[in-house]
């Protein structure tokens, strides 16, 4: 690496280096490319004691991200909590659950707040005037709020089946929004030839080595909220397999940079069944993925070709973990479980993460004395659609007191000879 | 016959800047023998030594990946085919 460069891009295969440029994939061999530091520099610049004093969000690891000289770190992005979760624990048989609670990520209510608050520091140095980016809702939701904020253009391309919150929630910061007749990997497909094509800032796909490092901040977050500390196991919800790939690449910078014990963490990866190509990648103790046709009501996750797939599978294999997927059912009962044992109401891809979770207890895979960690990426507020028809809607009473006695009366007594019913 | 082929940016200055082939080939290997040959500096970024399709190489039939249609599948007379190197997104 040149002495001026902190950070630069590196060919995940041939390894050759390119310096900084708006390119996703190595231009000789064509493999994605990743960005990597200079960490004696960086060692010599960070500590835990100087993080600690910084502001509790994703700038407070600035040496560990790749930024520009000069950026704009205003939006305080990143820094969610992370909540002991007793009462999932114990549905679970869990003794040291925690949930990393991205659902409440600043400004747009999922993770892709993190990737897209470091990808627009790039779109701004390198000169883009348009930040764009093909998604399943939530990076629409965060390059929309975003761009709005930081003044750029903003046109985004999605699926046309989308949830209307997430497409009305990318409307509403005023940007411009594409429906593509096609899933997924459609949209993105399309948009790799619009890259080639326009220059525009496409936060995941010409920035995208810079746009993924914003997702190692999970894992920082992580270490540092359980005191400097990795966990033993994390369940990491599975789309295009970016997440799960970077929160490891943190966990090992920590260890590299002193910061935590050494450990073999366990990485679990979830995935939806409808579209599950890691995780059938997985289950054949196989890295390399075989591209789906989604059919899912997790529509986040739901990318039947996964960039990072192979990536994903092999860190998976790697740390000793595991992957499982979840029905639709099993999808809306994991989302109903984590709302009514912890308060938490978290999108489809949540209760991906959480269905999963409770097969991989039951399986043995992950043990109830072990400090385990899930990521809940996103908000349920979002996919409320899932839930259609799942309550039953009361009658209206009347706004008198009898009329609600006389309704305490009706559901103790429907409730008492359910139970007596149940009873016998 | 023919079906034509659009080559992305990154692989031009292997084609001689060329962002279009029109060949006869009938199915993947065919295509694959054609390009090849006709861009000799393109062919090693094609296939690997075992002589299977590079892993970050992406192959779209009219917009349908072709691992959905089989690696086995007939062109038809007039069929797009698209390359894109190392799909992003996510």
């Amino acid at each position: 690496m040149s002495t001026s460069l902190r950070y630069e891009l590196r060919c995940r295969e041939c390894q050759t280096a390119w310096g900084n440029q708006p390119i996703s994939f190595c231009q000789n061999c064509f493999a994605p490319l990743e960005v990597v530091y200079d960490w004696e520099l960086i060692r010599k610049e960070i500590s835990k004691d100087e993080i600690a004093r910084r502001p509790p969000n994703l700038w407070r690891y600035k040496e560990l991200l790749p930024l520009p000289d000069a950026y704009d770190s205003s939006l305080p992005a990143g820094f969610t909590p992370l909540a002991k979760a007793a009462k999932l624990g114990d549905a679970l048989r869990s003794r040291s659950l925690y949930l990393k609670n991205d659902a409440v990520c600043f400004p747009t209510l999922s993770f892709k707040d993190r990737v897209v608050a470091v990808a627009l520091t790039q779109a701004r140095y390198f000169g883009f005037e348009v930040v764009s980016c093909s998604s399943t809702g939530n990076l629409a939701n965060a390059v929309a709020a975003q761009a709005a904020r930081a003044g750029f253009r903003a046109c985004i391309f999605i699926p046309a089946d989308l949830e209307p919150a997430k497409v009305l929630g990318t409307q509403v910061y005023g940007a411009q929004i594409v429906r593509i007749d096609g899933n997924y990997d459609h949209v993105n497909r399309l948009c790799s030839q619009i890259a080639d094509k326009h220059r525009w800032g496409f936060v995941n796909v010409n920035l995208r080595p810079y746009y993924a490092e914003g997702s190692k901040t999970v894992g920082y977050e992580i270490a540092e909220q359980l005191g400097w500390r990795l966990p033993d196991n994390v369940v990491v919800p599975m789309a295009g397999g970016s997440l799960i790939t970077k929160i490891h690449k943190a966990f090992k910078e920590l260890i590299g940079l002193g910061f935590v014990e050494e450990k073999q963490v366990k990485f679990f990866g979830a995935q939806a069944t409808g579209c599950s190509p890691i995780s059938v990648a997985v289950k054949n103790g196989r890295n390399e993925i075989e591209p789906q046709k989604p059919q899912t009501i997790a529509r986040s996750l739901a990318i039947g070709n996964p960039a990072d797939g192979f990536y994903a599978a092999r860190t998976i294999l790697g740390s000793g973990g595991w992957a499982e997927d979840s029905s639709d059912p099993e999808i809306v009962d994991g989302m109903t479980l984590l709302a009514e044992t912890e308060g938490i109401f978290t999108e489809t891809a949540g209760g991906v993460t959480v269905a999963a979770a409770r097969k991989l207890f039951a399986q043995g895979r992950i043990r109830p004395d072990e400090t385990t960690v899930l990521c809940i990426t996103g908000n349920g507020l979002k996919t409320t659609d899932a839930l259609a028809g799942r309550f039953a809607v009361a009658e209206p009473i009347p706004p008198k007191l009898a009329a609600f006695e006389q309704y305490l009366e009706n559901e103790f007594a429907s409730a008492s000879s359910a139970s007596k019913g149940a009873s016998r | 016959m023919s079906v034509k082929v659009s080559i992305p940016s990154a692989f031009r200055r292997h084609t001689e800047n060329a962002d279009q082939y029109v060949c006869a080939a009938t199915n993947l290997n065919t295509l694959l023998d054609a390009l090849g040959s006709r861009f000799p500096e393109l062919k090693p970024h094609l296939r690997d030594d075992q002589g299977n399709v590079r892993r970050f190489l992406n192959i779209y039939v009219n917009d349908e990946d072709i691992r959905f249609l089989g690696k086995d599948y007939t062109f038809k007379d007039g069929d797009e085919i698209t390359l894109v190197p190392s799909i992003a997104g996510g």
